[in-house]
């Protein structure tokens, strides 16, 4: 049964990517060795060293992608410069770049979370508020923890659900993230349980190590409810720049899952994550997702809707400025009769900046009476900046309702006129319109990001206008 | 209060405004009456610095300051408030948060926020505006009335010196044209001025009218009292077409 739900699952991945047309190239750099050092370091159960090594295999197969940003900066040859278990994290304060300190400092974030958020220095105070958090969950017989923690108490949890919703032959960082992948999150929600308060990784950055190639598994049980956020606004820096990440989330029968996120990587990063959701029968996944900094980013949440009545809702807003190329964007795969669907993004490049929104809604041949309705919006802040939609639909199935509105534009200079003739000015008269433009996004997240996710705009939109 | 000279100002190639001298005292109530596509609504835009169109002759002073060298936003401070003829959409900004953020551009005070929606929705009730309204978007989904009486909402709010009030009874049912009506009387005082532009006379029932202009092809073509305006709804606009 298992097999056979994930091969479908697979078949209909499959379908909406692109087929990968370029050569093989053999990457020198990444060794049988190295990660057998890898998982002898993390003591991994023999069965994780297995998969990583299968994992390699399937990596040194397939090629990059053939499609969407270019990401070619990437070294492939010296890859092994980028997963090695003691590559050079920064050590010392004084090497984390000014542009970083200086937005810590706008941010409002205290000393010693500053330099546990750069990785540099001890794990701070939120320890406390992390360990009365996990108190409330055990009375509840909710597991939160690191992966590593995960592999030991709830081995055959984790050995069940590992990398089955993104298999490492999906497509080639995901199995690098196969062989390579360290640290992350673990949640297990009991069938029934609601888990009231929202379960922050931010608590726990630091202590669980979260670095490049970090694995989120959640698993929530019939009938439970989870809101999961991960990340901050805060960026993250990281002398390597390549972050493969990878996030299975997976919604049984009945149950709600919310999983908010906001990245904001450092300028140098290479951000290539993979999350997934399986949506069992009548259950809702509800993705939020703010994608700032990063050098290029590709990310693509995927939700399966594999049973009857299955939910998805997406909401993400992504800021593209100087020197970036962000490419987001929402999969949705209607696999199981009257699935639904939300896509709601909005997406900001100025400076140069280029944001583009990338989507796929698959209705499968067993999926009639799907219904999915998507909603993009662009704006481009100048001239110098660009901005693209690319949805993709794909319907098989019978009586679906499929709805698509894609608008790309720029602020309203009459609007610009109105606020000034109440006498705004004109820079905030332009942030406001900006802050407009993602409000439908804001409010979806909770109050403090919704705060933080406005100073970063702000501070994006400094100096441009 | 407001001096305009001999002023000029184009669209592009466009000329729109030709030569409009108007001077309105502090406590008064002007009227400006003119044909659709007479260059009202860009008298209006000019005296508010509009980025569309170039003053390519004259001044506008305002209390004695040369208006041309500010910016929108700066005249806005001074006390010059434009109703518009037809009010911006503005997604994902409330009506109440802007207001807020208006009021204290103009004031240079920080608001206090509960005091503020108190206000607000005393003003909203006076304006028969549903109190739900204060968390909508800027005039977004608004009826043409609607956005009218949220023009006056901003009107009382904003407490400026010098209000244009661009055909804000136009597209109004009978009862809207009597509440904006009585909105600007609650308004008016000895101390601001009303510029009022209407093709309908029923908006001044309980305003004291100072001075009536008859606009034509860019210029004030004649000046005098309220009686112009009865003179209009009589003959319209033809008598008045040998003076430009
Ligand atoms: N930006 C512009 N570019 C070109 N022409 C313009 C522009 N703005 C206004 N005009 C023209 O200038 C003329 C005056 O327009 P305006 O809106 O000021 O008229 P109005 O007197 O307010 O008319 P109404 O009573 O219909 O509101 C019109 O012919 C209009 O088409
Ligand atoms: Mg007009």
């Amino acid at each position: 049964m298992k097999k056979n739900y994930i091969q479908d699952i697979e078949r209909a991945l499959y379908d909406v990517r692109d087929a990968d047309k370029s050569i093989y190239k053999s990457d020198a750099g990444l060794t049988e060795e190295i990660i057998r050092d890898i998982s002898a370091r993390k003591n991994d159960p023999p069965w994780m060293l297995e998969f990583r090594l299968k994992s390699l295999e399937v990596y040194k197969k397939i090629s990059l992608p053939t499609w969407g940003p270019d990401i070619s900066a990437l070294n492939m040859d010296e890859i092994v410069t980028y997963v090695k278990p003691n590559a050079k994290q920064v050590d010392d304060w004084s090497q984390v770049p000014d542009e970083i300190k200086k937005t810590f400092d706008r941010l409002g974030i205290p000393e010693a979370e500053k330099k546990s958020l750069a990785g540099v220095g001890a794990q701070y105070d939120s320890e406390v508020v992390y360990h009365s958090i996990q108190k409330r969950l055990t009375d509840l017989g909710v597991v939160y923890t690191d992966m590593e923690t995960a592999l030991v108490e709830h081995e055959d949890i984790v050995r069940e659900y590992f990398m089955t919703l993104v298999p490492p032959k999906d497509h080639k960082f995901a199995a690098l993230h196969g062989a390579v992948w360290s640290g992350g999150s673990f949640v297990y929600v009991p069938a029934g349980v609601d888990v009231k308060i929202p379960l922050q990784s931010y608590f726990r950055l630091n202590a669980a190590g979260a670095g490049q190639f970090e694995h989120t598994l959640i698993i929530v049980e019939p009938n439970a409810k989870l809101h999961f956020i991960e990340g901050c606004s805060a960026p993250r820096y990281n002398v390597t720049n390549l972050h493969a990440g990878c996030v299975e989330l997976f919604v049984k029968e009945g149950a709600r899952l919310r999983y908010s996120t906001i990245e904001n990587w450092s300028r140098n990063m290479m951000n290539l994550n993979t999350k997934r959701a399986l949506v069992e029968k009548n259950a809702l996944v509800e993705w939020v997702s703010g994608s700032f900094g990063s050098h290029v980013s590709m990310l693509y949440p995927c939700s399966v809707l594999h049973g009857e009545g299955a939910r998805a809702e997406f909401t993400g807003v992504t800021f593209a400025g100087k020197g970036q190329n962000l490419d987001t964007g929402a999969i949705v795969i209607h696999a199981a009769p009257k699935t639904s669907a939300n896509i709601n993004t909005r997406t900001i490049s100025k400076s140069g900046g280029a944001a583009t929104y990338r989507s796929a809604v698959k209705v499968t041949k067993n999926a009639p009476f799907a219904k999915c309705s998507v909603n993009c919006e662009s704006l481009m802040l100048d001239d110098k900046s660009r901005s693209d939609t690319l949805p993709v639909m794909d319907i098989e199935g019978d009586e679906a309702d499929i709805g698509h509105e894609a608008k790309i534009g720029r602020i309203s200079e009459e609007a610009v006129f109105y606020l000034m003739a109440r006498g705004i000015s004109e820079e905030e008269a332009r942030a406001m319109i900006v802050r407009g433009f993602v409000e439908p996004i804001a409010k979806e997240l909770p109050l403090e990001y919704a705060v933080e996710m406005n100073n970063l705009i702000n501070l994006e939109l400094e100096g441009q206008l | 209060m407001l001096e305009i000279k001999n002023l000029h100002a184009a669209a592009g190639d466009k000329e729109i405004l030709r030569g409009v001298n108007l001077s309105v005292g502090r406590g008064e109530v002007h009227v400006i009456l003119g044909p659709n596509g007479s260059g009202k609504s860009t008298l209006m835009n000019v005296i508010l610095g509009h980025p569309k169109y170039q003053i390519t002759g004259g001044e506008i002073f305002f209390d004695g300051e040369d208006l041309t060298a500010l910016k929108t936003f700066e005249r806005a401070r001074r006390g010059i408030f434009l109703s518009f003829q037809n009010p911006e959409e503005i997604p994902g900004i409330t009506v109440e948060n802007m207001l807020r953020t208006a009021k204290q551009s103009v004031t240079g005070e920080k608001i206090k926020i509960l005091q503020f929606h108190k206000e607000l929705l005393a003003l909203m009730k006076d304006l028969q505006i549903s109190a739900e309204y204060a968390n909508r978007y800027m005039n977004v989904g608004f009826s043409g009335g609607e956005k009218k009486r949220n023009e006056i909402l901003q009107l009382l709010t904003l407490q400026p010196k010098l209000a244009l009030l661009d055909e804000t009874d136009s597209g109004l049912d009978v009862d809207a044209v009597e509440i904006v009506s009585a909105g600007v009387a609650k308004f008016h005082n000895e101390k601001n001025s009303c510029i009022i532009i209407t093709h309908n006379a029923q908006i001044l029932k309980h305003l004291p009218v100072n001075r009536a202009h008859i606009f034509l092809n860019g210029r004030i073509v004649r000046s005098g009292g309220a009686e112009l305006v009865g003179e209009v709804s009589e003959k319209g606009y033809a008598p008045f077409e040998v003076e430009s």
